[in-house]
């Protein structure tokens, strides 16, 4: 499953979808027409960096040098995108 | 970011949805918070569905609307309270001029705002301002492909105009989202329903079973389909979703009548959804001032905080306290709640007892009876009774008990 994303690939939010921060719920969530989903930390610190012009690779390194603690890291965050793309919160640019 | 090793299994917390399975939402939720804002900001309406939710006595509200400010208002406190996806509905909203005022402030507050209507008032230069205020989408009532059905049922002359709309809706870009409310009339058209909502682009279609509230209650002999219609069209919806994939996205929701286990109502009550009706009565449900010896909460009184957390309406089903068997020792009782009190009460005449809908409810025979009754061609034949103002004023003054007597409220 998880070969679908390439270190290439550059996302940006869905059409229609809107990610932000919600204060109340201290998470990030992603809104979209009849629904929202509320984000685990991780996958919101993900998300935030997603913004059409950097490379899932970019991405990946730069996550890794801001939480050098967290093991494998990696593996989670190229299956985030490939949720995130399944789900359709996410488009290909 | 000690969460990053659950990623990708726990990476939703919540996935919550307005509609899909349950009449409500799809989700787990064990801590309330009013996520869902719906605005009923006018119960009156220029169409005239059979199948309206809205109280059959509405009339009696349509004279003490709130006011542009205590809209505002509303949507500043609930926001505050962590609500963030706004539907503002009716009626008709568009019958209002403020709502391009209430959308901006919609926007200001960081709301997702959907403007549910049936068209009819959408100009071009009202959804210009309301695209330049910041609505972020607008959700179609669509009723059939054959103009016959749609103005029947609707009792107006809007299949042109809905058309139009909806080609005005894609032009200003805003996502499609097309709501069909499913009944014996156009239960047979469902291939062609979905045909034409993929013509028309559709992002979202919401095959909606026909509830039975309010005006639909009236009419449900005149409204049920067939249990095999129901299962034919769900096949055929199942096998366009497999063809469209995520281009457009289907959902069916199931009708109870046809369930052995009652739908999660509202997904519990006083849990995400807070309703805010025109006169500025506070609800968990669309429904809820049919239940006895409640009295719910209104904005222009102690405000909307107080509304969700301490008001006694709020918390009178919130939890299990409540339940009676056989829902109290229930082992699927986190499944549904134990369905939803409204219907439980008009139909049983008891709120606190499970659903009828549940076929472990000692009233169930009353749905199985209500099925019955609904294929019996002398309760088909008698007229539908129109959601119109004429009709309302002679529920709301007690004129006419018409098709009421056998509920334990006035639907």
């Amino acid at each position: 499953m998880e070969n679908n994303i390439q270190h290439s690939d550059i996302y940006a939010i869905a059409l229609h979808h809107r990610f932000q921060w919600e204060e109340a719920q201290q998470s990030y969530v992603i809104l979209f027409p009849e629904g929202m989903v509320k984000l685990h930390g991780g996958a919101g610190e993900v998300l935030k960096r997603v913004d059409g012009k950097a490379t899932v690779g970019e991405i990946v390194a730069e996550l890794k040098a801001a939480f050098p603690d967290a093991d494998d890291i990696e593996n989670d965050i190229i299956g985030m995108f490939d949720l995130a793309y399944g789900k359709a919160w996410l488009r290909k640019i | 970011m000690t969460q990053a090793t659950s990623l990708a299994e726990s990476v939703v917390q919540k996935e919550i949805h307005a509609q899909a399975q349950n009449n409500g939402v799809a989700a787990n939720i064990t801590h309330t918070q009013p996520l869902w804002l719906l605005a009923e900001v006018t119960y009156r309406c220029p169409l005239h569905c059979a199948f309206c939710y809205n109280p059959t006595d509405y009339d009696k509200h349509t004279q003490n609307e709130l006011t542009t400010e205590q809209w505002i208002n509303v949507l500043r406190d609930a926001r505050k309270m962590g609500a963030i996806q706004l539907g503002i509905s009716g009626g008709e909203p568009l019958l209002r001029d403020d709502i391009e005022d209430i959308v901006i402030e919609a926007k200001k507050l960081g709301y997702y705002s959907n403007l549910i209507t049936s068209g009819v008032g959408l100009t071009e230069k009202r959804i210009q301002a309301f695209k330049d205020g910041g609505l972020d989408h607008i959700q179609l009532s669509m009723h059939d492909i054959t103009e016959e059905i749609n103005n029947f049922i609707t009792s107006t002359k809007t299949f042109e105009l809905k058309k139009k709309v909806a080609a005005m809706i894609k032009n200003h870009g805003y996502p499609m989202v097309l709501n069909v409310v499913i009944h014996r009339y156009n239960i047979d058209h469902i291939q062609e329903i979905l045909e034409m909502a993929e013509k028309l682009g559709a992002d979202y279609v919401e095959l909606a079973n026909t509830q039975y509230y309010g005006w639909s209650l009236v009419n449900r002999n005149q409204l049920m389909p067939l249990k095999e219609q129901i299962d034919h069209a769900e096949k055929i919806t199942n096998e366009f979703r497999q063809k469209v994939g995520n281009k457009m996205k289907i959902f069916f929701v199931v009708p109870d009548y046809f369930a052995n286990r009652p739908k999660k109502c509202m997904n519990g009550w006083g849990e995400v959804f807070m309703i805010v009706t025109a006169n500025g009565d506070v609800l968990p449900c669309h429904s809820a001032r049919v239940l006895p010896n409640m009295e719910f909460p209104n904005v222009r009184d102690k405000g909307l905080e107080w509304a969700w957390k301490d008001s006694p309406a709020f918390n009178k089903y919130r939890g299990n306290n409540w339940m009676k068997e056989p829902c109290r020792t229930c082992p699927e009782q986190a499944n549904d709640l134990g369905g939803c009190r409204c219907q439980a009460f008009l139909l049983s005449g008891d709120a606190e007892s499970a659903d009828p809908v549940c076929s472990l409810s000692p009233s169930h025979h009353l749905i199985e009876e209500a099925i019955e009754n609904s294929k019996n061609p002398v309760l088909q034949a008698q007229p539908i009774i129109f959601r119109t103002d004429k009709n309302s004023k002679k529920y709301a003054s007690g004129e006419s008990r018409e098709r009421v007597e056998e509920f334990h409220a006035l639907p």
